[in-house]
This record gives C-alpha cells, structure tokens and sequence, in this order.
C-alpha cells in the first residue's frame, strides 16, 4: 500500500539556523502517527511544510501519492490542518466557523454533517456561541470539527494539546480514536512524551534531526536495559556521582534519577552503594521497564 | 469561484455587522468630518471687519464710505478717531483692514485732481489678505467710476454710457460656494481613508490571528481572497458615499445634478481602485498597527496635497503634477465635480473612470504575484 505521507531528504533553513536538516521518514495510510520533540526542535516547521504553508528548501515531499509543492492544488481538498494556535474566527459562531470551513472547501451539504461532528465532538449545547467565548478545549475540538467538515483523508494536527485541561485533552484523544473508523490519517506532533503512548507510529525529533521512527513498543525496545528509579536525595548529588563513574546512563527527573543498567559491570548493588557512600539517601528504588522518555534522552544522547 | 468568493465576503460581512461599535465609527466619522470640514474648508470671506477714519468728513467721503458698508464683504466695526490707533486694532484683531480718508478729499476730487485713499490690509494670512485687496479695489473702483458719471453728465446734460459693462456670469456654481467646491474632495478623501484602512487591516489582522491559515490551506485561490475581501469592504464604503452625499445635502445644499447611475459607477471604480491599495499594502505589513499608519499615510496625504482638492493641480510644477496621476482620488475629484455641480454627460469623466479601472487591476495584479511570491498573506 502506498504511503500516506513519504519525505526524503527534506531541509529548510532560516538564515543561519537549520531548522529541518535532512528529514526522511514515511508515514502508513490509516494510523495516528506522532512526531515527538521538544519545543524548537523542527515540529511545527515541518507540519507547516507538509500543508503546504512553507516551501522546503531541498528535498522531496508525497503526500496521498502527489508531490509537493508541485500538486498542491490537487489535494488541498484532502488535507486537514489545526495549527497551535487557534485559528479560526473569534467573532463568529461555531455553527458560522464549520460552515465557513466547510464553503471555502466548496462543501455545499454540510448541515448534516456539521449536525454529526457537533454530536460527536459534544459541542451541540454550543453551536450558538461566539467562538471567542469558548474555553480552550472547546476551541479545540471546534477546530478539529472545522478541519473534519470536508472530510480530509489525512489530518495534521500542530500540538493540539498544548494548553488544553487534562480532562479535555482525555476527551480530544477519544474523539481523534473514534476518527480512525472513517478512513483518515492523523499526524500529529506533541511535546508530551506521555502522550506519545497513545500513537500508532512515533518519529523522535530534535534539533531539526529525526532520532527514530518506530513503533512506541519498537522505540522502547532500543534500550534492552532494565531501568532503576531511584527516589533520592539530593537526587543532584546522585546524578553527578553515577554520572561521573561512568559506567551506566543517569537521567535526572526532579526528585529522582534512572539509572539504565547498561555497562558491562553495572548491578543494581553497584549503583546502591555508591550513592551510600557519598551521602545520599535513598527513600525509594524501584526497577522498572523503560519509558519512551528513557528511550527518548538515552536516544538523544547516543545521536550527541 | 464565484461561491468561493461569496463565503469570504459572507463572513466577513457578519464579522463587520458584528462589530458594533468599529461599525459606529465607519458610519458616524465621515458624516462628522463631512459636516466639521464644510464648515471650516471655506475660502469664501465676507464681513470684512472694516475700521474707519475720516478726515475729511466731508459729502463724498461719508458717500464712499457708506458705498464700502453697504457690500456684502465689509462690515465697519471701528470708527477710528486718530490714525495712531490703527495699529493696535489691526494688532488685536479688532479689524483686518482699516480705510484712511485724508483731509482735501472731496476738494481734490472736484478739483479733478487724483484723491489719495489709503487702506491698511492685515497682511498675516496672505490668501485672505489678497482677497480682500481685490474686493478693495473693486469697491474704489466702482465708486471713482460712479463718480467720474456724475460728474460729466452734470456738467454736459449728457448721459455717458461705459464703453465696456462688464456682467460676469458663473456657471455651475453660480454664487461661488467654495463649499460646494469641496464637498468632492472632502467625499473623496474620507472615502479613500476609510476603505484603505478598513480592508488593510482587515487581511493583517487575519494574519495576525492565524485566520488566514485556514483560507491558506484551502482551495481558495489568492484572487478570490482578494475579491472576497473587496466585496464586502465596497458595500459598506458605498454605503458611506450615499450618507456623506445625502448629508452634504442636507447641511450645504449639494444637489447632484448628474446623474445618479454615473454617480454610483464612478464611486465604485474609485472604491476598487482605493481598496486593491489596501490589499496591496496588507501584503507588505505584518501588524495592524503597521498597516494602521502606511494606509493613513499613502491615503491621507496625496489627496489632501496632490488631488487637486485643495491645490489646483494645474498651478503646480510639472514633476508634482506627474505625481499627482498615481493619486486615484485626482481622477475621482473630476468625476465628481463634474457629476455634482456641472451634470456634464458621461463623455466627460469616462477617461477617468478608465484611468481608476487601471490603477485597481495595477494594483491587484502586483498584490497576487506578491502572496505567491514570498507568502505575503
């Protein structure tokens, strides 16, 4: 099967800063796909030039089979965005936003529709608002009602969590889960790596690189290592001084470390007495599986 | 294309009608400069404050001076006892110009010797100063005229008839009105500002809030953005040109004496033409504010200086009068004129109307090549 969105070699730079240097991965037809990186990593830039927003400056882009920019016009009509920020217009009201969206998009029948995706998004009770006085999930999820009107087959979504409540942001990703019923791909980009859990496909971004793409499973995979959980303190204290033996990966998490067991003497028993004797207290330990944010800081390590 | 177009301008119609007090302002700003301007841009002086000294105190000179009074252009505010004083009421204001009949005024004139009469003109504002010159001399002039009758038909019995008896007549505006003079260019000045600056704004602040994201991403080509955002902007401003005229009628008694369909067509190739420049400029701004200022400038100044409005054009020098052809508000000032106070057929502004439909697609052409170019909107 054809894939739903293949980059090669793609770069774009501002000035002297390169924000995209050499992006080449594939994206399968009918998943959530997540792209997961830090603020500035290249996220928003490289969504951006996959609706056709921005022009790479090298490199060759098919998105739904056709190239980019060359074809742009041909799927205008299949794509979806929902940039950061909200984007749609404040004075007007939601029924007025979606029918908006839905007429540029040349949709002449969309009150049925509409009538759906206000059902399904529980937006109803609020058809009649001005899209300015809703919260920010609300917006949200108008947003996302808006970008569905015209029944896009593939879906990019610019951090649409960032900002949005916890009991929302729970809300939006059943929403985005009943979606994959109706033949669409979403894409994605988070700087939550919880969240990234949640996505069929994940790429590793950082610094305008692409660490990995792989399945959450698959990206977990790559450290093999068992993972300690140290609650300590100070856990600064216990950074540095596993950091400096050198031996095995620390990462520091506020009030606690992990440590990934992964030199050729390391035990558990190592890394426990060396904390006692530089006078730190250990209240918690724990081992555990690693967590795509060991694999993510493990990878970002490997890649500096 | 056309319902692409007419689901931009729908919207943004509902968002124009929805913000109530912006709409206040659109609607209630003309009409008060309208009425502000008519009444302060007037070149018409009458009542001149006339001060008066007599020396000679004689038939003749009270007869001149009654002749002065008796025009509608001066008024005697000051009977003056010594000439020192003159000074200090021309210092104060108290008059702007002073009449000096010396002693022997009347004996000179029966001695038909040449009688000095001396004014003294407050020079400070030099156009009101002229003017009052020239009705000075018209005045003194009329007078020795009627004098110099008198005179030979009491001494021959004889009537004497002028060689030449001047009758001006003036066409159009027959009483002079400068207001009637400037409502075209007062109309076309708060037309050109406010729908410069209401369209440019319009597009930036989309720009600005991310809207314009949306229209990007769509199959909405940058033509039909363009016309989408003219077609609202041009109802509303046509709207204000029917107010502004009608209150010109109502407050200074412009009367269109053309025709109305003309009236409309010229106004609405003057709305294309200043709104495509404030689509161009909201694609070389990127903050309302920016586009807030160059949209005042570019709009307010050449028609104020360059559009023939207040300036005639003709008395300027050549390279300011090549200027003043990139002034869309040079051509509408003709259109107008003629339409309002001449009621001159279509033959006589339909260059105009060309010369507008040129300078909108001129405009229009450069702001699509810019949004492809380098993403401008």
């Amino acid at each position: 099967m054809e894939s739903a969105i293949s980059l090669n070699n793609v770069k774009k730079t501002y000035g002297e800063v390169n924000a995209l240097s050499g992006i080449t991965f594939e994206v399968k037809k009918n998943i959530i796909f997540g792209l997961v990186g830090p603020d500035g990593a290249g996220k928003s830039t490289l969504i951006r030039i996959l609706c056709g927003l921005l022009k790479p400056d090298e490199g060759v882009i098919r998105i739904l089979g056709k190239e980019m920019p060359k074809d742009y016009n041909m799927i205008k009509d299949d794509i979806g965005y929902l940039s950061q920020k909200f984007s749609l217009y404040t004075d007007l009201t939601v029924d007025e936003n979606i029918e908006f969206i839905a007429q540029i998009h040349g949709v002449k029948k969309f009150h049925e529709r509409r009538d759906e995706l206000l059902e399904f998004t529980r937006m109803k009770k609020y058809r009649k608002f001005l899209a300015g006085n809703l919260s920010g999930g609300m917006k949200q999820k108008l947003a996302l009602a808006c970008t569905l009107i015209y029944k896009p087959k593939l879906l990019f979504l610019d951090e649409p969590t960032t900002g949005v409540d916890p009991v929302s942001r729970r809300e939006f990703w059943l929403i985005l889960a009943g979606l994959l019923k109706e033949d669409i791909t979403v894409f994605i980009s988070t700087p939550y790596m919880e969240e990234a859990e949640r996505f069929n496909e994940i790429a590793l971004i950082e610094n305008g690189k692409i660490l990995a793409v792989d399945t959450p499973a698959g990206i977990k995979q790559k450290i093999s290592n068992t993972v300690l959980e140290i609650v300590c303190t100070p856990a600064r204290k216990a950074y540095e001084v596993i950091s400096d033996s050198g031996d095995d990966e620390v990462q520091l998490f506020g009030d606690r470390v992990n440590v990934i067991l992964e030199g050729k003497n390391s035990s558990e028993d190592r890394v426990v007495n060396l904390l006692k004797n530089n006078g730190v207290t250990i209240q918690d330990l724990r081992k555990s599986n690693p967590s795509l944010e060991n694999a993510f800081i493990h990878l970002l390590k490997e890649s500096a | 294309m056309i319902s692409r177009i007419l689901s931009i301008s729908k919207k943004e119609m509902r968002e124009i009608i929805r913000d109530k007090r912006s709409l206040m302002i659109i609607f209630a700003l003309p009409v008060f400069l309208l009425i502000m301007f008519g009444y302060a841009v007037t070149l018409d002086i009458d009542e001149i404050k006339l001060g008066v000294l007599d020396d000679d105190n004689s038939l003749l000179s009270r007869d001149f001076i009654s002749t002065l009074n008796s025009s509608e252009y001066f008024t005697i505010t000051q009977v003056i006892e010594r000439e020192s004083d003159i000074n200090s009421l021309l210092d104060r204001g108290n008059i702007q110009c002073a009449v000096v009949i010396p002693i022997g005024f009347e004996k000179q004139v029966e001695r038909k010797q040449k009688a000095p009469v001396q004014f003294l003109i407050d020079g400070m504002d030099a156009s009101t100063a002229s003017i009052i010159q020239s009705y000075v001399i018209a005045a003194s002039q009329s007078f020795s005229q009627n004098v110099t009758k008198d005179f030979v038909s009491s001494r021959t019995g004889m009537k004497m008839i002028e060689p030449i008896n001047i009758e001006p007549q003036f066409w159009y505006n027959k009483s002079l009105d400068t207001t009637q003079f400037f409502i075209p260019g007062l109309l076309a000045l708060m037309l050109i500002v406010i729908s410069v600056i209401l369209v440019s704004i319009s597009i930036v602040r989309e720009k600005e809030l991310g809207t314009i994201e949306q229209i990007r991403v769509s199959p909405v080509s940058s033509f039909e953005l363009i016309a989408g955002k003219i077609v609202p902007y041009l109802i509303v401003s046509l709207i204000i040109a029917a107010l502004m005229i009608f209150m010109g009628y109502l407050f200074f008694g412009v009367v269109v004496k053309g025709s109305y369909i003309h009236l409309f067509l010229g106004t609405a190739c003057y709305l294309l033409a200043t709104l495509s420049m404030g689509i161009f400029i909201s694609t070389i701004s990127d903050s309302q504010q920016v586009a807030f200022q160059i949209s005042q400038v570019v709009s307010q100044l050449p028609t104020l200086i360059l559009s023939g409005f207040i300036f005639p054009i003709e008395s300027m020098p050549v390279s300011i009068q090549i200027l003043s052809y990139i002034t869309p508000a040079r051509y509408y000032i003709v259109i107008l004129r003629d339409i309002l106070i001449k009621g001159t057929p279509f033959e006589t502004f339909s260059m105009q109307l060309i010369y507008l439909l040129i300078f909108a697609t001129a405009f229009i052409l450069i702001s699509i090549i810019r949004i492809k170019r380098s993403e401008a909107i």
